[in-house]
């Protein structure tokens, strides 16, 4: 009797923990539940708790097996990954090779959004039905780093659905993917209501363990920030994301607290070094960002510990490169800024014929980085020391980036996050001399120097990991002794957390709900 | 009465299509979808491909001609961002703007109606002061201030009602309610107050003036002279004509509320109409700008037309020189 009601007392608490619900607030809404359809963070975030990859990230966010098991190159151009066995989609259909064909045909298809990502594949060929080999065009080293937000949906479902291509927003041509989702993922999606409300479910039939304890999730998103905190505050929601830097400290005291860490996007500052002279200067006659001694004079000019602190509340991280760490192809020793000094900044500018400074506009977006608009005027205020008068146009993301997309710039700030977690995608998009494929398609000042372009290249087909190491290093190096761009930092993540939870935040800023975990009290 | 109502639909619709042009007039100072569309890692051949599929390669005026021609049949094209029809996306946001403004307005009217009165009848006493001061703030503090602050004392401090989103709703058809479960109630309270203060306060202070206006005129004065009560000349008589010209306002308030409901929505993330406009503004989904601002424009010339013709029916001296014409 008593083991009886201790077993009856044991599954009541069972049940109580299995009912766990987390609600979760974003400042935006996964546009579409298509795995294909969106190349944005919080798209793929969404989805990836619903669809899966043959290879994701760990906690740690090393490359680890999902929907493969294991992977091997049997070629310089050829690798082979074994499929998982016993995996099921979320309707019941069991997952083979021909899935994963049919998904990197749609992934790299018409209407999707992910065919960048897949520009270098050229064939995925079934070998069984748990085996599959994906064909390079030309040997690439990181294709598992590559291939990790390529979604596996199910063939059969697709089909059935009309959901054979991602939906084309050009045509608006809507089919069910957008609305239902399929996926083998740990979650299902029970409810889904654009831009108000979306509702996932744990999915018992599951192949793997499920870390966290949570069975139901409620994303909803609420773009104001101040209601965002209220949200978490008010103890509406439990998580949410991102946290506005002034009110780290007050959300970091009581029921709820605030995990950070580094983003992989890197913000920082470019010159327009192309034109002979600048479009808007009062220097006439010559380009003052031709001379590396203006640029390293900006360079030293700026504060970065001011803005760190002051700017930021310490929710940045200073950088000397392109790229911070969790990014492949980081490195401590190459970390080091230049430092801050004003004399001497002064004194190269007098060097290069600018005693006295010039005067420059700087463009500036106001709502897509984390404190853009008074990190820019910052940096003019510490630009005046050395002469330098800075007009600065801050503007909406929606008139910034079509300017500075169209070089219409001298002077700008950009952030970067590479999409392949690979320094290589930073070099080839943010360095390479700009040509009108694709290379350089982000160097915005144009900068170009044929040597850097040249290891570029080798470390493009390089697939030896510690000498193509060792090339990244020498690009950034070639890079940052021509100070190239001047790199500001890392802007850090902000997740407002009620105490009653624990996640893991990882540097790309995807949230897994398998590993959200929430206490009983 | 026929000529003067084809008159004003004539008018009505001069209106529209000046407002639609304005409209994608200024879209094309907005920015470029294109850059929103497509991610980072797109090539600059998948750029000029979709420029020339969204038709944004084309002249203005071509633009715009399809545009008129798609709006005239209420079609309003695709959202660029969502890749939704524009229309389905308005049809699925604009209950909860309604529903907001209408509970707004009967809070306006239900409580700013008889403060005003009070405040008229009372003129001197303490109460009415406080009405007045109070109502001075209501008129001067920015809505998404007043939206903070309730979200602030009412949720965050007190824990009492929800700060945001419109709670459980029920469908009757395509129309979504919030107005048949508690929990839609609940929600609705902080921001129906918040976008009804302005509201209220104009309404409390025009019924304030009209009465005292009243007040003054002969016929009460006659009216008290025939010795009838002051229940039977404040109500009977005065409100009954202190009321017509704030049923006008009210009439055009409505309008002004789902229009300006934009920062009530954004503040407490109700899923209406003004929420879709800013972020179709952050992301220039200019189709769905322009066909907000063409539903808004609809919405203000129909109330206007109807008052119009209240006014007619209402005032026969307005009907003699509506027939004879201008």
């Amino acid at each position: 009797m008593r083991l009886a009601l201790m077993g009856s007392a044991l599954a009541a608490m069972v049940s109580v923990a299995s009912a766990q619900t987390v609600r979760i607030a974003n400042q935006g809404d996964a546009l579409s539940l298509d795995p294909h359809s969106l190349n944005e963070t919080l798209q793929l975030s969404v989805n990836a708790n619903v669809y899966e990859s043959l290879a994701g990230r760990d906690k740690k966010m090393n490359i680890a097996p999902l929907l493969a098991t294991s992977w091997k190159q049997t070629s310089p151009t050829v690798w082979r990954f074994d499929l998982r066995k016993n995996v099921k989609f979320h309707d019941g259909t069991p997952f083979t090779a021909d899935d994963v064909v049919f998904s990197f045909a749609r992934a790299a298809g018409e209407g999707s959004d992910m065919k960048a990502h897949l520009a270098e594949v050229k064939e995925v060929r079934k070998v069984d039905d748990h085996t599959i080999d994906i064909e390079t065009r030309a040997p690439l080293p990181i294709l598992p780093a590559v291939i990790s937000s390529t979604a596996i949906m199910s063939k059969k479902w697709c089909e059935e659905n009309q959901a054979v291509r991602p939906v084309d927003k050009r045509k608006g041509i809507e089919n069910t993917a957008s609305f239902k989702a399929n996926g083998t993922g740990p979650f299902r999606v029970r409810e889904r209501q654009p831009n108000v409300r979306t509702t996932f479910t744990r999915n018992p039939q599951y192949w793997g363990k499920i870390d966290g304890n949570v069975q139901e999730v409620i994303f909803t998103p609420i773009a104001s920030p101040s209601t965002r905190v209220a949200a978490l505050a008010s103890g509406q929601v439990d998580i949410m994301e991102p946290v506005p830097v002034q009110d780290v400290a007050r959300l970091n005291s009581g029921n709820t607290r605030v995990i950070t860490g580094p983003e992989l996007r890197t913000i920082f500052l470019g010159m327009d070094q192309k034109r002979d002279e600048l479009l808007f200067s009062s220097v006439k006659g010559k380009n003052p960002f031709k001379d590396k001694r203006v640029r390293q004079a900006f360079y030293q000019a700026i504060d970065i510990d001011g803005i760190r602190k002051t700017i930021m509340r310490d929710a940045s991280r200073p950088t000397a490169l392109m790229v911070g760490p969790g990014v492949n192809g980081w490195n401590a020793e190459q970390d080091k800024r230049l430092p801050y000094d004003v004399e001497g900044a002064k004194k190269l500018m007098a060097d290069a014929g600018y005693p006295s400074g010039f005067e420059v506009t700087m463009n500036c977006p106001t709502d897509r980085y984390m404190n853009d608009g008074q990190i820019c005027q910052a940096v003019a205020a510490n630009l005046s020391k050395i002469g330098v008068k800075v007009n600065l146009q801050a503007e909406t993301k929606g008139t910034y980036f079509p300017r500075v997309l169209r070089r219409d710039t001298s002077f700008y700030m950009l952030g970067w996050a590479p999409t392949s977690y690979d320094a290589h995608n930073v070099l080839s998009s943010l360095t390479a001399c700009a040509d009108d494929k694709g290379n350089g398609q982000f160097n915005l000042g144009s900068y170009c120097n044929p040597k850097l372009d040249e290891v570029i290249k080798k470390i493009q087909v390089e697939t030896d990991q510690p000498k193509r190491d060792a090339l990244i290093r020498e690009a950034f190096q070639i890079h940052m002794d021509d100070i190239g761009h001047l790199p500001l930092h890392q802007q850090s993540l902000a997740w407002g957390v009620s105490r009653k939870v624990d996640l893991v935040q990882l540097a790309d800023n995807f949230m897994f709900f398998k590993w959200i975990t929430v206490k009983n009290k | 009465m026929g000529a003067f109502i084809l008159r004003r639909l004539l008018q009505a619709i001069i209106v529209m299509v000046s407002v639609a042009f304005i409209a994608f007039l200024l879209f094309q100072y907005v920015g470029d979808p294109v850059v929103f569309l497509l991610g980072q890692d797109a090539t600059p051949e998948q750029i000029r491909q979709l420029r020339a599929d969204l038709g944004l390669d084309q002249p203005f005026f071509v633009q715009f001609w399809h545009f008129l021609v798609n709006a005239a049949q209420g079609e309003f094209g695709l959202s660029l961002r969502q890749g939704a029809k524009v229309s389905r996306l308005l049809g699925e946001r604009f209950p909860a703007t309604f529903e907001l403004a209408l509970v707004a307005a009967v809070l306006a009217l239900v409580v700013g109606i008889p403060m005003g009165v009070y405040a008229a009848l009372k003129r001197g006493s303490f109460l009415s002061q406080v009405f007045m001061t109070v109502s001075l703030l209501g008129v001067s503090l920015p809505t998404f201030l007043i939206g903070i602050l309730l979200i602030l004392i009412f949720s965050v401090w007190l824990g009492w009602l929800p700060s945001f989103g419109r709670g459980e709703t029920v469908n009757l058809g395509w129309w979504s309610s919030g107005l048949f479960t508690v929990d839609g109630w609940l929600h609705m309270i902080l921001p129906a107050i918040t976008l009804a203060i302005f509201q209220l306060t104009l309404i409390m202070r025009l019924v304030r003036a009209e009465m005292l206006e009243v007040l003054r005129t002969d016929y009460i004065k006659f009216a008290r002279a025939r010795g009838l009560s002051d229940r039977a000349i404040y109500f009977g008589h005065a409100l009954k004509n202190t009321l017509v010209p704030v049923m006008t306002i009210t009439g055009l308030q409505l309008g002004g509320l789902i229009a300006f409901a934009i920062i009530t929505e954004t503040v407490f993330q109700w899923p209406g109409m003004g929420l879709l406009f800013i972020q179709a503004v952050t992301f220039a989904d200019v189709p769905v700008m322009a066909a907000y601002l063409c539903l808004i424009a609809l919405i203000f010339v129909v109330i206007n037309l109807i008052v119009d013709m209240l006014y007619v029916v209402v005032d026969p001296r307005l009907r003699v020189s509506s027939a004879g014409g201008h």
